[in-house]
């Protein structure tokens, strides 16, 4: 009973931390996008082609940039807590529309990426742990340098310039191709043909990094007394390998993945760009260079709920699973 | 040999003849999808509200404007069958097409005509477009006569292209604020060739057929989708393997003649006049050594634009010398094209009082504001360095940061590239009348003050004469190159790439894309 108190507790004041901390993330960016030179005014005179001075000025007052800085950040603020986060000056659409319809591509690259450079990077690693020195470790350490250091946007032109141009079986870009007709099963599969490439683009970089960690991990852990007692014992190698030693060196790497949570925003800009994937990285690149701070910080501001979300669960399961964690003292 | 020579004109009379009857043997074939793209993403599919070539592709056509224009720059019939100017200039009529209708099957009637007016004098960027109509009168439903406070010719061209979209009164009319509308951007419902089937933000913009549109038998095509592809070597791609049929505004000189290479494309310049997008050198004539005429003169003279045409820009851009695009009928070709010459320069600034003192005179900065711009600063900086003009290169973090910095006027060179929007009243006055210096981005930002510019600019604004407009705009463009408050250099290198399937490509016109695609058919 004490204890279902203590956790109701200790989440209660989570939450609080979590609330404060979203609206520290609002103040910090609006101030910061207040900071940066020039204004929405000034990109929408550019995408309108030049603008006469009177409609310059009839923007910053219909979008309120005429008023003092403080008056601006209130009245944004107090729209937040009232779960409204407003309309894109520069898109002249509700932020949250804006956002949900963006979401579900970055999701589906994200993840999937993220699923193959952790399955292929897993498997590399440990292939390569198990011959430090052998030709296959060699190759992986390559692989994994040359992705990790190759700018992605190169490697997504080259992947179209080889696999749309010079052997043409995938699509140049988009999420899906709008003339073809037919049931879930053909757009699902457009969809797939789709993502093949910007997913092995985007999985490149993670791939290096799963790969890496997961040959040191595994070398770490295949010297240490466990496996020894097992091999003892008389195990196979594979047994050893597969049964015991992968557990054990599996940790690290997800909670690696785990910390890539705010790829979702972040990782995905320049893949989005090449491939055309109508996703929230480019969203959230254009809308600061658009000096579009709704559009902006409602992107922020969720890929913060995102990543505060994601750490307090991770948290409150930790807690729950391991009795060590956050116990009584 | 006189003989001889109208022999050659009649054997290419002849010539021509047959090339156009084959030409027009070709029966247009209805249906098909055109695949096309748009190079960024959309704030508004309502262009009544929005001005700019994205906006301009899809909104002319949803929206069909009073007049279109043919590629020698003289207006036809589109939504307006015909149209008169009175003796005095300060009356326009109108007269509609009778059984034209809106893409919810109402009519078009000369009080959308008064309407679309109305929204795009409070709500479109281009303010000067319509600001002399003080009132539409509505005699009959299918006439509608724009009164003017003065005459007006730049109104024929801001009836044309996207600039005069008509919109339905019953739809954009129910109070809410033109330019957030929700239907600007979802159950568009306009005049044009093609209705909105789906728009999603980032993705693509689909257009299909109107069935009940009012040129009989138009469009040709079933179908457009305009797929958003911000990236310039994935459209490159696109084309050449077949995902894009057709394409405007491509800028990348290494692309462009990359694309020219490939057998089943045609790429070509033309059809950007009155888009008439025009890549500069701006100067701050208010302070500095700039302020003085010679240094700016010696700056051009120092410059070698055959250098920036030809290697930056590998041949793909048309040189222009005043601040009037080279294919508008107004354009005056008879200007000092300050070809290259660095004694003449050095000359220039000795005189003007700025000796050379250890291989340098004075120091200038250079800004510019888009990537595209940093190679012809760059080479700025090389070229001036020759006659001891020491120039420090600025980068600005992104487009608004720049877009800040000439707006007020905080700069001494910068690269700009600026578009004329079909009448010089729309587009060029801007730059240079005193009474717009230092009003944001693309206004008067050189400080550039000149009485006789400000009168002949006001003056030809107002003169219904063609020729006489003509001679004063010729007037203009003499002083300007004279006084070098912008170094005229080039026009944008703006390509339109199609493949050998698409038939009567927008490329005939002066608005490129910004006009209806309602000829264009697809070959089986």
């Amino acid at each position: 009973m004490d204890g279902a108190v203590n956790f109701l507790r200790v989440t209660l004041i989570r939450v609080f931390y979590a609330v404060i901390l979203l609206i520290a993330v609002l103040i910090l960016n609006f101030s910061l996008m207040h900071m940066a030179p020039g204004d929405v005014a000034d990109t929408i005179a550019q995408a309108a082609g030049g603008i006469d001075a009177e409609a310059l000025e009839q923007i910053r007052r219909e979008y309120g940039l005429d008023q003092p800085f403080l008056v601006q950040l209130g009245r944004y603020i107090g729209n937040v807590l009232r779960f409204d986060l407003g309309y894109s000056f520069f898109y002249s659409d509700k932020v949250t529309s804006l956002i949900l319809s963006r979401l579900p591509a970055t999701l589906l690259l994200v993840i999937t990426a993220q699923l193959l450079a952790l399955v292929v990077g897993v498997i590399l690693g440990v292939f390569s742990a198990r011959k430090p020195n052998g030709i296959l470790s060699h190759f992986v350490t390559f692989l994994a340098l040359f992705g990790y250091s190759a700018p992605v946007f190169w490697t997504g032109l080259l992947m179209l310039v080889i696999f749309s141009l010079m052997i043409p079986i995938f699509p140049v870009a988009g999420m899906r191709d709008v003339t073809i007709e037919g049931g879930f099963f053909a757009q699902a599969f457009d969809i797939a043909r789709h993502l093949v490439l910007p997913m092995i683009t985007l999985s490149s970089i993670f791939l290096a990094l799963y790969s890496r960690l997961a040959r040191a991990t595994m070398m770490e852990v295949l010297g240490s007394d466990y496996v020894r007692t097992a091999k003892a014992k008389g195990l196979t190698n594979r047994q050893v390998v597969y049964k015991h030693a992968l557990k054990n060196s599996l940790s690290p790497v997800i909670t690696l993945a785990g910390l890539q949570l705010s790829a979702v925003v972040s990782g995905a800009v320049l893949v989005e760009t090449v491939f055309s994937w109508p996703g929230l990285g480019t969203l959230a690149f254009q809308s600061i260079l658009a000096r579009d701070t709704p559009l902006i910080l409602g992107i922020l501001f969720f890929s913060a709920l995102v990543v505060i979300v994601g750490n307090l669960l991770t948290d409150l399961a930790l807690r729950l699973v391991d009795p060590r964690v956050g116990g009584k003292k | 040999m006189k003989h001889l020579f109208n022999g050659l004109i009649a054997a290419t009379a002849v010539a021509s003849v047959l090339a156009a009857t084959t030409a027009i043997a070709e029966e247009p074939r209805h249906g098909g999808t055109l695949k096309t793209q748009l190079g960024n993403n959309l704030r508004t599919l309502n262009s009544a509200v929005q001005s700019g070539i994205v906006t301009g592709f899809p909104g002319a056509q949803l929206f069909a404007s009073p007049l279109r224009y043919d590629d020698s720059w003289t207006p036809q019939p589109y939504l307006a069958e015909s149209w008169e100017v009175s003796d005095d200039g300060l009356k326009v009529t109108l007269n509609l097409v009778e059984d034209a209708v809106f893409h919810d099957g109402e009519p078009i009637k000369s009080s959308d005509i008064a309407f679309s007016v109305k929204v795009i004098q409070e709500a479109h960027p281009f303010k000067s477009m319509f600001a002399p109509v003080t009132s539409v009168d509505t005699p009959d439903e299918h006439t509608a006569v724009l009164n003017l406070a003065h005459p007006h010719p730049g109104l024929m061209l801001a009836m044309s292209g996207q600039l005069m979209s008509i919109i339905p009164e019953h739809v954009y009319g129910d109070g809410q604020d033109f330019k957030t509308h929700p239907r600007n951007i979802e159950d568009v419902v306009g005049s044009g060739p093609f209705k909105l089937t789906e728009y999603k933000n980032g993705e693509h913009v689909i257009l299909e057929r109107f069935d009940d549109f009012f040129i009989e038998g138009r469009p040709y095509l079933d179908k457009i989708v305009m797929r958003i592809m911000r990236d310039s070597s994935a459209r490159a791609i696109a084309y050449e393997n077949g995902e894009l049929d057709f394409g405007a505004f491509e800028s990348e000189p290494l692309i462009i003649n990359r694309l020219k290479k490939v057998d089943h494309l045609t790429v070509t310049p033309t059809g950007y006049g009155a888009i008439g997008a025009l890549d500069w050198l701006a100067m701050n004539t208010t302070k500095g050594p700039l302020a003085d005429k010679r240094v700016r003169q010696a700056i051009a003279y120092a410059i070698d634009k055959n250098f920036i045409q030809n290697a930056l820009m590998q041949g793909t851009v048309a040189d222009s010398n005043t601040g009037i695009h080279p294919d508008s009928p107004f354009y005056n070709a008879d200007v000092n094209n300050y070809a290259v010459d660095l004694d003449k320069a050095n000359a220039l600034l000795d005189e003007a009082g700025f000796p050379m003192n250890g291989g340098e005179r004075f120091a200038l900065t250079i800004d510019f504001g888009w990537p595209a711009a940093k190679p012809h600063v760059e080479y700025v900086r090389a070229a001036l360095k020759k006659v001891g003009i020491n120039v420090e290169v600025r980068a600005s973090a992104d487009f608004p940061t720049w877009a800040k910095r000439m707006g007020t006027m905080d700069f001494d060179l910068s690269w700009d590239a600026v578009f004329n929007w079909g009448d010089p009243s729309i587009g060029v006055h801007r730059t240079y009348l005193t009474s717009n210096i230092a009003k944001g981005v693309w206004s008067n930002t050189q400080g550039y003050s000149n009485a006789r510019v400000d009168e002949i600019l006001n003056m030809a604004g107002k003169e219904n004469d063609p020729e006489k407009r003509k001679a004063l705009y010729a007037e203009f463009q003499q002083i300007v190159n004279d006084e070098v408050p912008i170094y005229f250099v080039q026009t944008l290198p703006y390509h339109t790439v199609y493949s050998n399937k698409v038939m009567n490509a927008p490329v005939n016109g002066i608005w490129s894309t910004s006009s209806p695609l309602d000829q264009v058919w697809l070959k089986e």
